[in-house]
């Protein structure tokens, strides 16, 4: 592995930005009109669109429907002009599917399961931009492994605005985020492409940001056990400040769409 | 959306009327938005949005092996992906026949030489070409899939930079290129015979263009014709209904014209296309 520094001395990151800094994130709700609820959202390079039926009666196997929760259904899948080179397919790998299931995970923890008992909620996520350089190239082989997991806090982001704008009560926002750890001791937050093929282990976190709770945790190679807890807050201190800026996107959202109905004829003004 | 019988004879009176419900007369297209150069990863894209309908096309080329029984011809190849945001029906393989249908027909459309000079393709005979991907991605389906792709592959080719390939050196079986290490050099397609299709969907006994979903379903049958320079590179009736053969040649002359006054719009549109300025799906 190359011995670039992470954090150069003045505390700058690759990209310039510094370690609790996150890339830009732009996000949008609304952006289709066909399904329940739809978001777009940028962070960094990626880019990912999310759409939301539901819910709706259980359309695939009605056997699967439950009497005390609603069923979530989750598809992941990637545009094959996404990454830099042309993809074979779209969907249907064992790393789509398991992203499917995590996805699944992450967002059962934060709708309100128990409202909508024989009836389904369908998440798609669709990657349209995938982070990544020339890099890419060198480090082929290695980069196989971590490949689609760094899409992964893109999609939770664009899939809790999609529910949102679908208007499905949820009890909190959740947000994922990734961290890792630079020049032995420094953790640093939101990891860029570049900065995980340099540097060295990785962990993406979806959390429940308010309630600091942690609904899903994957890690790649490995940290010692003292790090750990650093770079665990880090990675959470990154899904609050995303969640700040989701929530800044769904009230301007709100806005929008109020102020354009005249605020449903109560002749409120909000200021922006 | 299923409609009710109630619903679908007040569309098929609109249709009568000359007087759609959206206010549209049977020739006349939705709004349509186009941006070119959105995919960075890609050599060209472009993205249309028909009301409703929203499609993304990406142009990637490779080198490859041209077709022994066409040394001199570069390679084309449709890929469809139908994403479940469009429909939950799409989901996992939902969307493949499709996608199918519509490939096997872009494929058809650009099939001959008149319509797309497959020979600027070729880097040396028998050995080397280029292979064009076009892939094209289904985000929402809102009726009329196939006029709003044809209108995105087209603008997408035309967006496309081909690189340069300077030279060629022979070592045995051992081919070398020596690409153009400048970017601004490249070759541009020419795509001013590229197809455009048009879809007539019949409704009681007219024709409409631009159907809605809402009027694909009250439809007996359509026809899709692809229009080259004002010629028909490729026609194909789909869904079920039969038609007389009279009002087919009929719906083929209105087909023909509509394809033209597209044609002309769509080349203007291009002229006017900037290169800078926010695009993609936040605004």
């Amino acid at each position: 592995m190359s011995k670039k520094e992470l954090i150069s001395k003045v505390g700058l990151r690759l990209d310039g930005r510094r370690a609790d800094e996150l890339r830009r994130i732009r996000c949008k709700l609304g952006v289709f009109s066909e399904p329940d609820g739809s978001a777009y959202i940028e962070q960094g390079l990626t880019k990912v669109l999310a759409a939301v039926y539901g819910p709706h009666q259980v359309r695939s196997n009605r056997l699967k429907a439950q009497a005390d929760a609603v069923i979530i259904n989750c598809q992941f899948s990637m545009a094959v002009f996404s990454t830099s080179e042309r993809k074979k397919r779209p969907r249907g790998d064992r790393k789509s599917t398991e992203l499917s299931l995590h996805l699944r995970q992450a967002l059962i923890a934060a709708i309100e399961v128990e409202k909508y008992p024989w009836s389904q909620i369908d998440v798609y996520v669709e990657v349209l931009h995938a982070d990544g350089g020339t890099i890419n190239v060198i480090f082929f082989k290695f980069n196989r492994i971590i490949d689609l997991f760094r899409y992964f806090p893109a999609c939770v982001n664009a899939a809790t605005l999609a529910l949102i704008d679908a208007g499905i009560p949820i009890k909190e926002y959740v947000c994922a985020c990734t961290a890792s750890i630079a020049n032995d001791n420094q953790p640093m937050v939101d990891i860029s492409h570049e900065e995980e093929i340099l540097g060295g282990p990785t962990l993406t976190i979806v959390a429940l940001p308010m309630c600091e709770k942690v609904v899903l945790m994957e890690m790649s190679q490995r940290f010692h056990l003292d790090h750990l807890k650093l770079v665990l807050e880090k990675a959470l201190e990154g899904c609050k400040n995303t969640k700040n800026i989701l929530d800044q996107a769904v009230q301007n959202h709100i806005i929008d769409v109020g102020a354009s109905t005249g605020w449903a004829g109560t002749g409120e003004k909000v200021k922006r | 959306m299923t409609l009710s019988e109630a619903e679908k004879t007040f569309i098929l009176h609109g249709v009568q009327e000359n007087f759609r419900i959206d206010g549209r007369n049977r020739d006349d297209y939705r709004p349509m938005e186009l941006e070119t150069s959105i995919i960075t990863h890609a050599f060209g894209s472009a993205r249309l949005r028909l009301a409703n309908t929203d499609v993304v096309v990406t142009v990637k080329v490779e080198i490859d092996v041209p077709f022994p029984d066409r040394p001199l011809e570069g390679k084309m190849e449709f890929f469809i992906d139908c994403s479940a945001n469009a429909t939950p029906d799409f989901e996992g393989r939902g969307g493949e026949s499709l996608a199918t249908e519509i490939s096997n027909t872009l494929t058809a459309a650009y099939s001959s030489n008149s319509v797309f000079d497959y020979t600027k393709l070729c880097i040396l005979k028998g050995r080397k070409c280029w292979k064009i991907y076009v892939d094209i991605l289904i985000l929402e389906c809102g009726g009329n899939l196939y006029d709003a792709i044809s209108i995105a592959v087209k603008a997408a080719l035309w967006n496309t930079s081909i690189p340069l390939v300077k030279s060629v050196t022979i070592d045995g079986n051992n081919v070398d290129m020596n690409v153009s290490e400048n970017l601004s050099d490249c070759i541009k397609l020419d795509i001013s015979a590229a197809p455009l299709m048009v879809t007539l969907c019949k409704i009681g006994d007219h024709c409409v263009v631009d159907p809605t979903s809402a009027e694909e379903q009250c439809s007996q049958g359509a026809i899709v014709v692809a229009i080259s320079k004002g010629k028909f590179s490729t026609v194909l009736q789909t869904g079920g209904g039969s038609l007389h053969p009279l009002t087919l040649i009929e719906k083929l002359k209105l087909g023909a014209k509509v394809g033209n006054r597209l044609e002309e719009a769509l080349s203007e549109t291009l002229s006017k296309v900037k290169e800078d300025g926010e695009m993609g799906f936040l605004n």
